[in-house]
């Protein structure tokens, strides 16, 4: 079975954004970039089911700038054995990177794609379904365990109320939470050897997907500040200040 | 121009969001629809009419939808969506799991997890884990959005909406429910508590979340925590507050044993009145705190309920 992993090229998540004085975006100039932290647990998830036998092949796959080949990079030196750069210099929305997605799919026919659930910067949760809806494959998103059998894919998925659990025929589309797996650290051998694994660039338009966007982005702001208030002294004093200040409990 | 608000139930329940949701529907202006799907939904229904605001409840009422899973639901709303200009519903697993569908399967872009509405089309929403604000504006006929509930004021009940049953039913041949695991407690729901207690990594471990237990007791508290004490093990994942778990602003949140990570601070940092006890001086959580408490919490735990 072939893994199909979508990548996504974002911000460290270490690092404080600051907002463009002139409110047109966050400012990314000379900022540490990485792999979302879900793309991550989606790569390790895919090596980890090849490393069981039942994957035969991990092709990590992304739809960015050229920089974004430094992460299928990192996918190839975690373990993926070939790499899909769709290029563009234009930002990708949702909608766009699953129609982009969704082509990938029919072309490799892959018998499951594991993306991450949110990417970092967007904060957007959408591609996984909307690949799923548009390659009409079922989807297991926000997945905490992931167990191949049969043809079947049996998710277990965070939900706001606890666990549930999906079966999905395969081919399906998972999406990872935090607690699917702990991704591993690249090797430095292994770092060298990715740099001769096979990578394709492609163009949206090779595959024939306009990648238009749909929202317009009018404006960004910092959040409201919110003021750092005062050290209390003891507990009495908290529950005093909270009874009679803030007035939060009576 | 007529909205559709997805309902969110659970156990048999209309849960809060849903008066949330609507909340935002009324801001945006039109004639606000309900579609309650599920299984044996018809209490949940007649809950959902009675929200201010809304016209009519639209219940979809079949096995097929029963665990809401996201296939049959989504076929379901894209069938329904070409009445509306609006399809809108809480952000919650749910939603976050069944609006993207109707996005892609009506070739429009989603709207992530709304927090203002400044017109019919444009909505501000975070981004970066709140760090950023941005205001956005959609250029699609239909507009798929997906709200945070905390952000908007609940609309009440005062209304007595007609209820319609859609008759068509989809068909899910790919995939099934299997089981489902479900936190069980007596305590207010985390989205809708009006205070929270969380305890993060410095609890030490799940039995001493017991110490938390009194003092939500005595305040009616829900309790959370934080990833690095989920991810330990001491407490269950539904109980994750953050960037990537639950958003919460009650009117008062009680950070224990928590750092202050900006994936936490994204969960918490609308709360009204925030208190930090902590035992490092220099925790980040004190820069969002009204009430900084430098203590340890094996101390003060038992000293706060005792006094409260
Ligand atoms: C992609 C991504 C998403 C994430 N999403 C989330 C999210 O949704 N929610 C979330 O919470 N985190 C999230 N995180 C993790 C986040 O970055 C932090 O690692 C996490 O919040 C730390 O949890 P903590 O504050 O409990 O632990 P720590 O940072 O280890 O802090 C423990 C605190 O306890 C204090 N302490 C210890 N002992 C005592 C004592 N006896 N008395 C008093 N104080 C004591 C310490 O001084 C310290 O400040 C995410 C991370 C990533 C990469
Ligand atoms: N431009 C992209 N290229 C490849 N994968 C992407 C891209 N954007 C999003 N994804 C995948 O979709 C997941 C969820 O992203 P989002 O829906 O944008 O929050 C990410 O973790 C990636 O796995």
């Amino acid at each position: 079975m072939k893994v199909l992993v979508a990548v996504k090229r974002v911000i460290d998540y270490n690092v404080k954004i600051r907002v463009k004085p002139d409110h047109s975006d966050v400012d990314l100039t000379n900022v540490k970039m990485a792999m979302n932290p879900f793309c991550e647990i989606a790569v390790e998830e895919a090596v980890r089911l090849k490393e069981k036998g039942v994957a035969t092949e991990v092709v990590a796959v992304t739809v960015g700038p050229k920089a974004a080949q430094e992460q299928l990079r990192t996918a190839l030196a975690l373990g993926a054995d070939r790499a899909i750069h769709v290029e563009t210099d234009v930002p990708v929305e949702s909608l766009a990177a699953a129609k982009v997605l969704a082509k990938v799919v029919e072309e490799e026919q892959p018998g499951l794609v594991i993306l991450g659930k949110q990417a970092i910067d967007s904060d957007n949760n959408q591609v996984g379904q909307m690949l799923a809806a548009l390659a009409g494959l079922p989807q297991g998103t926000f997945a905490s365990e992931v167990v191949i059998e049969n043809d079947k894919a049996q998710v277990t998925r965070e939900i706001d109320g606890g666990l549930q659990t999906v079966e999905l025929t395969l081919p399906a589309i998972v999406t990872t939470d935090l607690r699917l797996n702990e991704p591993r650290y690249a090797k430095l051998p292994d770092i060298m050897k990715a740099k001769k694994k096979p990578l394709d660039v492609k163009s949206p338009a090779d595959l024939g997907v306009d990648i238009a966007g749909r929202v317009k982005l009018l404006k960004v702001e910092p959040p409201a500040e919110r003021q750092a208030g005062i050290k209390v002294g003891s507990v009495d004093e908290l529950v005093e200040k909270l009874k009679n200040e803030a007035k939060v409990i009576s | 121009m007529s909205i559709l608000v997805l309902a969110e139930h659970h156990d048999g329940q209309l849960s809060s969001a849903t008066a949330h949701v609507v909340a935002a529907a009324k801001q945006i202006g039109g004639d606000i629809h309900v579609l309650v799907a599920g299984e044996g939904v018809a209490a949940i229904a007649e809950a959902a009419a009675k929200l201010d605001g809304v016209a009519k409840v639209r219940v979809a009422d079949h096995a097929v939808y029963a665990h809401q899973l996201a296939e049959p639901l989504g076929d379901l709303l894209v069938e329904l969506a070409g009445d509306y200009g609006h399809v809108l519903a809480a952000a919650s697993t749910t939603g976050k799991n069944v609006l993207p569908r109707v996005a892609a399967l009506k070739d429009v872009g989603q709207l992530s997890e709304i927090i203002a509405v400044e017109s019919a089309d444009t909505f501000r929403r975070p981004i970066y884990a709140g760090n950023a604000i941005a205001t956005v504006q959609s250029e699609d006929a239909l507009k798929v959005i997906t709200v945070r509930a905390t952000a908007f004021d609940a609309v009440g009940e005062a209304g007595g909406a007609s209820i319609e049953a859609v008759e068509s039913v989809v068909d899910n041949t790919r995939s099934t429910f299997v089981k489902e695991a479900l936190a069980e407690s007596d305590r207010p729901e985390l989205g809708s508590a009006r205070v929270v207690i969380s305890g993060g990594r410095g609890m030490g471990n799940g039995e001493n979340f017991k110490l938390l237990d009194g003092i939500a007791d005595k305040l009616g508290a829900a309790i959370g925590a934080s990833r690095a004490a989920v991810d330990a093990g001491f407490v269950p994942n539904d109980m994750q507050v953050g960037q990537t778990g639950k958003i919460v602003a009650p009117d008062l949140y009680i950070a224990v044993g928590i750092s202050g990570a900006i994936q936490h601070l994204a969960g918490m940092k609308d709360s009204k009145v925030i208190v930090a006890i902590n035992k490092d001086e220099e925790a980040p959580i004190f820069q969002v705190s009204d009430y900084g408490l430098v203590a340890d919490l094996f101390q003060a735990l038992p000293e706060l309920e005792q006094k409260l």
